[in-house]
């Protein structure tokens, strides 16, 4: 309890009764913060997918804390169950090394941190200063369960719903568009064979076009393609979570 | 219809001729000459059926206006008297004379339909000018003739000469406008209305507060026109113009304008005694001037053309003394006699091949050649002379009668000194155009030596033209009895004191010209022939003209016609011919007499010369002055470019990076200041 | 619950991503960091949603688009990276200077737009 209450101190200044949410809550963000700080400094690539997997899991169960459970696993299945796995699949294609790698970060490094204190300053002052005497009342009614964010999406917000299944087709259309002039381009070297289609060395810039063309057609179209196919219960996170499984 | 309804159309169809020529003329080219002859020619009925309506009788007064203008009035008026009447006839004759005969002329010219067109709108112009009662339109004519003529001159505009001729008319004559202009206000701001009969009334009742203002600054205006001294100038040198442009400018539109203009407003004038006397003294000196140096040159157009400010000095003469009558009578057997002598003059000058009267001297049987021209430029020049009983003659007898009315005591509206001056000069003058006149038959057409090409019959255009123009030349003057019917003034008739002198002066002249002749002739034998033939014979007569101009020795088609030493109209030094009488009679002036007495020169150095060394003052101040402050503007934005261009590093993290920071600071600055207001 | 620790938490998260974006060189790794800002904008429409009681639920609705959109542009944002690696080699985005001035010459706008075609085009045809 010591130590909650220290961390609490040092996150909110003044506020003395901590019930048990708000404990968990602190926690899991310090976590979530924690990652994601590691995500954009650490010099293995890799590394960072994963540690960005542990900062969107936290995020997750910030979500369930305030009731949100539904969004809570929309986020567990999209985010880290399909757009991670994208992103690892990204630095697969384009040989990111495995290792730790020296020039991870650009010379543009100091502006970004001044940057990023000055906004996360002024943002954190601003915020502060403005819900220093504002609680959120978790008990009564779940704000966000299934039942209730279903029956909200498809009484009030159908409209925008469909409009983003349109959305969501653009997006296939451009990912196709995209990946058949690599493939129109690449037409000539495609003798370079299958067998060498995951293979990790370094081939000739003929073989290069071509081999990450198909997988990363394929993995870029999956979320997209199914997204406008089920748009009822909004899950695009399904069939990739399937996928995943 | 009305008699102001023909009149109306006078003007207005020249016009539409030339607006329609201008149109069509280039695509469909056969419409060309009907569209320039037509409405020229219906020009001419309706003005002799205006004539004949108006008969000398009762002035015809028509006005309407379009739209108010303000304090002073503009209105379209039309203001026929039988000055009016008799010039419209006179422009309209040589206007169609001349559109007939340019057919011919220009008949291979690929400019030949805007050319006719410009001709037509010229007339227009002039007989707007003619028949105006309103100063206002009368000025939009006249300055329309000065576009036109510049156009007109520099027909060859290939060639430096007439661009160089047609900015110098151009310039001239707008040098004189500008006080026309100014004078024309001051007009109408005393007399309150463009109207000639609203001024002419104006100045009935001594309602005009400066006169002498006015009429200054009015003369200086006609000057330019009517090319009288100082700004004559610009006529010699419009000879680079196709010939038939030259017989239209000098005998009936331009130069008539301004001699016209005196006439009309002669009251005007004849209310400042002083401006009479200026406008004697400046006839006499155009006069003795222009007939000097007509007798020195060698180019048998410009002998035309200084003979012609000669005879507008004897108009202008007449006006200064007063008697109007004789200036218009005198400006209508000019228009006659002058328009035949340029047209023959172009006959002339295809036949021989050459613009120069040594090489012609040089030539024999001329005349056996084009024997119309002959004969009608016969006719021509003895009108010229002032030999009774042709035109010329009653004309000149007319203003010299009135010149020694005044001499004597006998009028009242100009002073008698303004007489004696106009007398005098008139009578020296008549000496010396015999002379010319003679110079210049003799030297055509009496030449001898190797026989002159022959190029076939001239075109029947051509010479039926000639013969036409010859009749008024010949027997104009035998209608002077019911010319003063027309003419509000006393009889025109010559009186046996004038004539006599007049007649023996010009008979003095032109012996002792034939006598110089006999005794030069000899002498031109022995020199070099200059040998100049047609460059052209086959082509139309205004290419050999052309080329006549343009003489160019490495111009490979005319190589023939590059050996004529004096034809280009930019060199004013005549070719040195011993066989000249000219050379005899006038001893050590015709150095000066050749060069128009150096007036070129001395306007060169005294407005060109300074006109230039401003050009290059402030080409100097633009070039090394300003251009250094541009430049020096030039360094910061260049710096801070280059700035600018260090941050273009394409790094978008740079760009992005910016960006937040700038919004951070934005959105720090907006909360600093919202919690400061709070 | 106190709304300060939600909103606190989604502005540092906010912050640690626009670090991302601005220091990392890969661009897949300035995506994930764009993954970071979205998440934090989610979290705050989450918090405000809860302690509105919004009877609309507009902040989880809008969420959950936010969700299914961030899907789709790391869709399309992987396809340029992959194509953008496929012709130049790399993904490192401070190596794409073509918008890049080049320093020292002075060409009308017209050369400056034709200019960082040249390397385009060529790496194009070399791939």
């Amino acid at each position: 309890m010591i130590t909650t209450t220290s961390v609490l101190a040092a996150t909110g200044p003044g506020f003395l009764s901590p019930s048990g949410v708000e404990i968990a809550f602190l926690l899991v963000g310090v976590v979530t913060l924690g990652a994601a700080v590691i995500t954009v400094t650490t010099k293995q690539l890799v590394h960072a997918a994963l540690w960005l997997v542990v900062a969107l899991g936290g995020l997750a169960v910030e979500y369930l804390l305030l009731t949100a459970e539904f969004i809570a696993w929309v986020q567990v299945l999209i985010y880290v169950g399909s757009v991670v796995v994208l992103l690892l699949f990204g630095l697969m294609l384009t040989r990111a090394p495995i290792g730790r790698s020296p020039d991870a970060d650009s010379g543009n490094r100091p502006v970004a941190l001044a940057v990023a204190v000055a906004a996360g300053a002024a943002l954190v002052w601003v915020v502060v200063d403005a819900f220093r005497h504002t609680w959120i009342d978790l008990e009564g009614p779940v704000q966000g369960s299934t039942e209730v964010t279903g029956r909200i999406l498809f009484q009030h917000w159908v409209l925008p719903f469909e409009a983003l299944s349109v959305l969501l087709l653009a997006a296939l259309v451009g990912a196709i568009v995209l990946s058949r002039k690599n493939a129109a381009a690449a037409e000539p070297g495609t003798t370079g064979g299958p067998g060498s289609a995951g293979e990790p060395g370094r081939p000739n810039p003929g073989r290069r076009t071509r081999t990450p063309g198909r997988p990363a057609k394929e993995t870029r179209s999956r979320p997209a393609q199914e997204a406008p196919g089920r748009p009822p219960t909004a899950d695009p996170s399904e069939p990739p979570q399937k996928e995943q499984r | 219809m009305t008699t102001p309804t023909l009149a109306v159309l006078v003007p207005l169809l020249p016009f539409l001729g030339a607006a329609a020529g201008l149109l069509v003329g280039r695509r469909a080219g056969g419409f060309a000459r009907p569209l320039a002859i037509l409405p020229t020619l219906a020009a001419l009925a309706l003005a002799l059926t205006v004539a004949v309506h108006q008969g000398g009788g009762k002035v015809i007064d028509a006005a309407t206006r379009l739209t108010p203008t303000g304090s002073v009035p503009i209105d379209l008026a039309l203001h026929i008297d039988g000055f009016a009447a008799l010039v419209a006839v006179l422009v309209t004759v040589v206007a169609t004379c001349v559109q007939v005969y340019s057919t011919a002329y220009l008949r291979d010219d690929p400019r030949y339909a805007s050319y006719a067109a410009l001709v037509s709108l010229f007339t227009s112009a002039m007989l707007l000018v003619v028949y105006s009662g309103d100063l206002m339109v009368l000025l939009v004519g006249w300055e329309v003739m000065g576009i036109c003529s510049y156009f007109l001159v520099g027909h060859y505009w290939e060639t430096p000469e007439a661009r160089a001729a047609s900015l110098k008319a151009f310039l001239v004559t707008k040098l004189g406008d500008v006080p026309f202009l100014f004078g024309l206000f001051a007009l109408a701001a005393d007399a309150g209305t463009f109207r000639i009969t609203g001024i002419l009334d104006t100045v009935a009742t001594g309602g005009l507060q400066h006169p002498t203002v006015i009429a200054l600054l009015l003369i200086a205006g006609v000057a330019g026109k009517s090319a009288q001294f100082p700004l004559h100038t610009w006529l010699p040198d419009a000879m680079a113009g196709p010939t038939p442009v030259s017989a239209l400018i000098h005998a009936a539109t331009m130069v008539a304008a301004g001699v016209y203009f005196v006439a009309r407003l002669l009251p005007v004038f004849a209310a400042s005694a002083a401006a009479m006397t200026v406008l004697a003294v400046l006839a006499a000196v155009t006069m003795v001037g222009s007939a000097l140096a007509a007798l020195a040159q060698d180019d048998i157009k410009r002998v035309l053309a200084y003979s012609t400010i000669g005879q507008l000095g004897y108009m202008t003469g007449a006006l200064a003394v007063g008697d109007r009558g004789a200036a218009v009578f005198h400006l209508l057997s000019h228009g006659a006699f002058k328009a035949l002598l340029f047209l023959g003059a172009g006959v002339i000058i295809h036949a021989a091949g050459t613009n120069s009267l040594s090489a012609m001297s040089r030539m024999g049987g001329l005349p056996k050649r084009i024997p119309d021209a002959y004969w009608t430029m016969t006719i021509a020049l003895l009108a010229l002379a002032a030999m009774p009983p042709f035109a010329g003659f009653f004309s000149k007898e007319a203003v010299l009668v009135a010149a020694e009315h005044t001499a004597l005591g006998d009028s009242v509206t100009a002073p008698a000194g303004a007489g004696w001056i106009v007398l005098l000069s008139g009578l020296l003058t008549a000496l010396l155009t015999a002379a010319y006149a003679t110079r210049l038959w003799l030297l055509a057409f009496r030449g001898h030596g190797p026989a002159a090409p022959d190029h076939g019959r001239q075109p029947i255009a051509m010479s039926a033209v000639l013969w036409v123009l010859a009749v008024p030349s010949l027997a104009l003057g035998l209608a002077v009895g019911q010319l003063a019917g027309w003419f509000d003034v006393h009889a025109l008739t010559p009186t046996v004191t004038t004539a006599v002198l007049g007649t023996g002066v010009a008979a003095v002249g032109g012996i002792m010209t034939y006598a110089a002749w006999r005794a030069l002739r000899y002498r031109a034998d022995g020199s070099v022939p200059l040998g100049a033939v047609a460059a052209h014979p086959d082509a139309d007569p205004a290419t050999s003209e052309e080329a006549a101009i343009a003489t160019l020795p490495r111009a490979l088609n005319s190589v023939r016609a590059g050996e004529t030493p004096s034809a280009a109209y930019g060199d004013l030094a005549p070719a040195p011919d011993p066989g000249d009488p000219g050379r005899l009679l006038l001893g050590p002036l015709h150095r000066h007499a050749a060069t128009g007495f150096h007036l070129d020169a001395l306007y060169a150095t005294l407005f060109v010369r300074p006109v230039r060394a401003a050009a290059e003052l402030v080409r100097f101040l633009d070039r090394e002055v300003v251009e250094t402050y541009v430049r020096g503007a030039r360094t910061l934005p260049r710096w801070l470019g280059t700035a600018v261009r260090r941050a273009q590093t394409g790094n978008v993290q740079t760009y992005l990076g910016a960006l937040l920071a700038g919004s951070v600071v934005l959105a720090i600055a907006a909360v600093l200041v919202a919690a400061a207001g709070a | 619950m106190h709304l300060a620790y939600p909103a606190v938490l989604a502005a540092l998260l906010f912050c640690v991503g626009l670090y991302g974006v601005l220091a990392r060189r890969n661009a897949i790794l300035v995506l994930m960091s764009v993954e970071l800002m979205l998440n934090a904008v989610n979290l705050n429409l989450v918090a405000f949603d809860v302690w509105l009681r919004d009877t609309l639920h507009s902040g989880q609705a809008l969420t959950l688009f936010t969700i299914a959109i961030a899907a789709a542009e790391i869709g399309i944002g992987l396809a340029i990276v992959l194509m953008v690696y496929r012709n130049r080699g790399t993904s490192d985005i401070d190596k794409l200077r073509d918008t890049a001035e080049t320093a020292g010459e002075d060409h009308d706008p017209d050369d400056a737009t034709e200019a960082p075609d040249g390397p385009a085009q060529k790496a194009e045809a070399a791939a």
